[in-house]
């Protein structure tokens, strides 16, 4: 991956190293483009640089999103060059500097009117009361599975499309030539009248001085030559030798290394720390004393750890030192008793006509915190040295990054650089809000100024100071009709949920109602957010219902979607695939699951056997409906890597409360799925007319319940917490 | 305590302390960081190298303890001009994600296919445990199978076991 400079940040629009710059915010989010008011309408037209062409003919593509292994540094280039009609093999990627030109401002707008589908971490900057967004400069945030359905579609498209029109105006010029006689193919302009030709390179210059038209022409699905063929990823060949650098692999000249221990209760402060013990030591250079942590720096990140083993510091009392899961457990359920619940959503009359019902169930639901368990820990290395703050880190929002440390060094966010990294691994671990580490390396750099500070957080470390998946327990009540439909569905459960507690079948009686509950325990989105709890609930209660109602669930799925037909051609393909009428392998049954998330529904039939009283999941068979695909190799990818990611929170781990903190440490008490507990997954997507939707979220809710759904299916046991566990009689 | 190192074929020296785990001194001492730190307790396999020959995770095993063996990190399991057939298969079937266990799942590969030429599932299973948080592992297991493929293609023995691996698989 390219690095990008500060001059070049500064010439936007014009002419940087000879090459054309392709100004675009003013073309792509014009009012009259995308049909949104901009929020005032003497706010100048931003300028954001996503392509420079340099006259050997390369084409690079400025991408302001995070490669965190989704693919985005690909897919997003094949967008741009689509339109361009570039040359694919000449086009490079570079990833856009922490600068408020590459904020997602523009593109968080595009959702609002939409309000179905904002992404979740954009909510918290939506005034409802106005739909207008606040802060809006202040995200550069690659999340809610939004990269391709916004930045590429709303963004990339048109800026290739535009700097296409761009050369062959240029061209047209410098041969007197009419624009409509010349074509671009492949990086270059040609005009078949006259035989002439010449690269998009030699051509740059002098379209830069070109304003770049408001409407350009783009291309049908049937036109594309790239966009829909797979790709390989650009950035694959270095994640095979070593050679792709991270934010824990950062080298620079001079640094020391810290590593921390913060308080172990959410919410404590440090109390004493006696430093004598260590100071001593080989390779240490201070212990540095923050106001909810202690840190040690040495000359190696292995003393450090050390050194910090040896220490004992005390924290501050908090009035959650006595929680476990069980007692926070309670104050949930109780909570679910209050009369303050939050409508979601409510259709018709749904307690009357549950009073009258003559088959109605009801079923409580439970899943735990999750830790996001990134394989690269928590880390940032920064230098201080006179007004400037450098910061060397991976980071799903660069730009709020800066004002974290900003804040921590006490300096103008202007005196800050953030050299964003490649992610191991993000799924919202590291999107703004949850950007401790980088505080914390900020503060011990300050002490240690002007040597560079590089601080690892221990796996333990990472382990229990997460921004976790929240705890939810819901309960549910339903009826059947005499007809063997269900005729309510009653939900109340804790946190905010949102449109993921919704469903997509016709129940005409519905009242699905939040309702907020407190504690100290620090959350955050974890991939695919609200839908990674509610998927499992929801379809699992309709799979309740199904049987109350004594129906084949596929088909009681089926029946309910008349009006959704996406989702049942959605659900049809899966259960297609599955081979779902056959009887499956003997000891062996399956299960089916539908959820949308993201703009992208997916179903997933799930194929289990239990041995040794663990449920074994040998086969996933999942459909897919995102619109259509822009690089359909890292889109199998995506959903081949949600369901595991959905699996781990299936099966697999759990974080519990123990003396207010958390109790699990590492990978031997939060365990993961790994080779021999994968299924083989077949993936299938329907290519339709909707709106892109994401792929990196909505593989990953429709895994458990489907597993679930099996094990019913299987054993008639009905699983109702996560993870999902045999009980043994 | 000096401790003398033989890493990807050069002697290395490095000052540290007698239980510094090898991971850290290849890592922060002869800069090589393709080799990743993900657990420190063996748990994960992030760190895995080979030391002569076999995958030994780097984490939990100290420096002082490998001298005069011969370690070789992921920097030089294949070269520039010509990368290891695991390398290879790894990028014909798109394998990493984020890629930052894939090192460590890389050479755990290598070191299997290197004594079990043409490995079941069920050997692949018992024999890589990495962890791989983006979830890789049914394009992990097709890799496996297309590298061995390729690795025994010259091997008359492997060629007249079974049946090829494609068929296995699945």
């Amino acid at each position: 991956m390219g690095k990008w400079t500060r001059r070049a940040v500064i010439a936007t629009g014009g002419l940087v190293g000879g090459g054309l710059v392709l100004g675009l915010g003013g073309i792509a989010f014009a009012p009259n483009r995308i049909g949104i008011r901009p929020e005032d309408e003497q706010d100048p037209a931003r300028l954001s640089t996503w392509l420079r062409i340099a006259p050997d003919n390369t084409i690079t593509v400025i991408v302001p999103h995070c490669e965190m292994g989704q693919g985005v540094h690909t897919s997003l280039p094949m967008m741009l060059a689509e339109e361009l009609d570039a040359d694919w093999q000449r086009v490079r990627v570079e990833e856009a500097p922490a600068e408020s030109i590459y904020a997602n401002g523009y593109l968080v707008r595009a959702f609002v009117p939409a309000v179905a589908d904002v992404p979740k971490f954009m909510e918290r900057f939506v005034d409802w009361g106005t739909y207008r967004i606040t802060r809006l400069m202040d995200l550069q945030v690659t999340g809610g599975s939004s990269s391709v359905r916004g930045t590429g579609f709303l963004g990339m498209r048109i800026a290739g499309g535009a700097a296409r029109a761009m050369l062959i105006e240029a061209a047209a010029k410098r041969w007197q030539v009419a624009a409509g006689e010349c074509d671009a193919k492949s990086s270059r302009v040609t005009h078949a009248g006259s035989g002439r030709s010449a690269t998009f390179g030699e051509l740059a210059a002098d379209a830069a001085l070109l304003a770049p038209p408001v409407h350009p022409q783009l291309k049908s699905y049937d036109q594309y030559t790239i966009v829909g063929k797979p790709i390989p990823r650009l950035d694959i060949p270095s994640k095979v030798d070593g050679s792709a650098t991270y934010g824990i692999d950062v080298d620079v000249p001079g640094m020391v290394y810290a590593t921390i221990a913060a308080a172990p209760v959410f919410g404590a402060q440090l109390g004493a720390v006696d430093a004598t013990s260590v100071s001593a030591l080989p390779g240490i250079r201070q212990v540095v004393k923050l106001d909810n942590a202690v840190a040690v720096v040495a000359d190696s990140y292995w003393r450090a750890l050390k050194a910090l083993r040896t220490l004992i510091p005390s924290f501050t009392a908090t009035a959650h030192d006595a929680q476990t899961s069980a007692t926070l457990a309670v104050a949930m359920g109780t909570a679910l008793e209050s009369n303050d619940a939050k409508k979601v959503f409510a259709s018709g009359d749904a307690v009357a006509t549950l009073g009258g019902a003559s088959k109605a169930i009801q079923a409580e639901y439970s899943v735990p915190f999750l830790a996001h368990a990134t394989m690269e820990p928590m880390n940032a290395t920064v230098r201080i040295a006179g007004d400037r703050c450098e910061v060397w880190t991976g980071v799903q929002d660069p730009l709020a990054a800066r004002k974290v440390a900003a804040s921590a060094a006490g300096m103008s966010a202007d005196a800050v650089i953030i050299h964003n990294q490649q992610l191991g691994g993000g799924f919202g671990r590291r999107l703004p809000g949850a950007h401790d580490f980088i505080d914390q390396a900020v503060r011990i750099a300050k002490v240690m100024a002007p040597a560079p500070v590089k601080l690892i957080w221990s796996r333990e470390e990472d382990m229990q100071h997460d921004y976790y998946r929240p705890a939810v327990i819901a309960r549910y009540k339903g009826a059947i009709d005499s007809s063997g439909a269900p005729s309510v569905w009653i939900s109340r459960f804790n946190g905010t949920g949102g449109d993921a507690a919704t469903l997509p079948y016709a129940v005409p009686n519905q009242d699905i109602r939040s309702v907020k509950t407190e504690h100290h325990v620090r959350l955050g989105s974890w991939r695919s957010v609200e839908h990674s709890q509610h998927g499992f609930f929801t379809e699992s209660f309709i799979d309740e219902l199904a049987h109350a109602a004594g129906k084949e669930p596929y088909q009681f799925r089926r029946d309910l979607l008349k009006q959704a037909p996406r989702h049942r051609a959605v659900l049809e393909k899966a259960a297609w695939m599955s081979g779902w009428g056959a009887a499956p392998p003997a000891g062996r049954a399956r299960g089916i699951a539908l959820v949308e998330s993201f703009g992208s529904i997916v179903a997933e039939v799930a194929e289990v056997e239990l041995v040794d009283g663990r449920i074994k999941v040998h086969n996933v068979w999942a459909a897919v409906d995102c619109g259509y695909v822009v690089n359909p190799d890292t889109a199998l990818a995506q959903i081949e890597g949600g369901i595991i990611f959905g699996l781990s929170a299936a099966l697999f781990s759990e974080i519990t409360l123990r003396d207010g903190r958390v109790a699990q440490r590492n990978f031997d008490d939060y365990p993961m799925p790994k080779l021999a507990d994968a299924p083989r997954i077949k993936v299938e997507f329907i290519r339709s007319d909707a709106p892109l939707g994401g792929l990196g979220e909505p593989g990953v809710p429709p895994i458990a319940p489907a597993i679930a759904n099996a094990v019913f299916a299987l054993t008639g046991k009905r699983l109702r917490s996560l993870p999902l566990r045999i009980e043994a009689e | 305590m000096e401790v003398i190192l033989n890493v990807n074929g050069e002697s290395r020296s490095v000052d540290i302390d007698a239980d510094t785990p090898l991971l850290w001194v290849l890592r922060e001492s002869l800069g090589l960081t393709g080799t990743k730190f993900g657990c420190g307790i063996a748990a994960c396999g992030a760190c895995t190298v080979h030391v002569n020959g076999a995958a030994v995770r780097s984490c939990a095993i100290p420096a002082a303890a490998v001298q005069g063996q011969t370690i070789t990190t992921i920097e030089a399991l294949g070269s520039a001009s010509q990368r290891h057939a695991v390398q290879e298969a790894w990028i014909a079937h798109q394998v990493p994600q984020c890629g930052y266990c894939q090192s460590g799942m890389v050479m755990a590969v290598a070191a299997l296919l290197a004594k079990t030429s043409r490995p079941t599932d069920q050997e692949i299973d018992t024999e890589i445990t990495n962890i791989c948080r983006c979830g890789t592992y049914e394009r992990v297991r097709r890799a496996i199978h297309a590298a061995a493929l390729k690795l025994s293609s010259g091997d008359v023995e492997a060629n007249h076991d079974g049946e090829p691996a494609e068929v296995r698989h699945g």
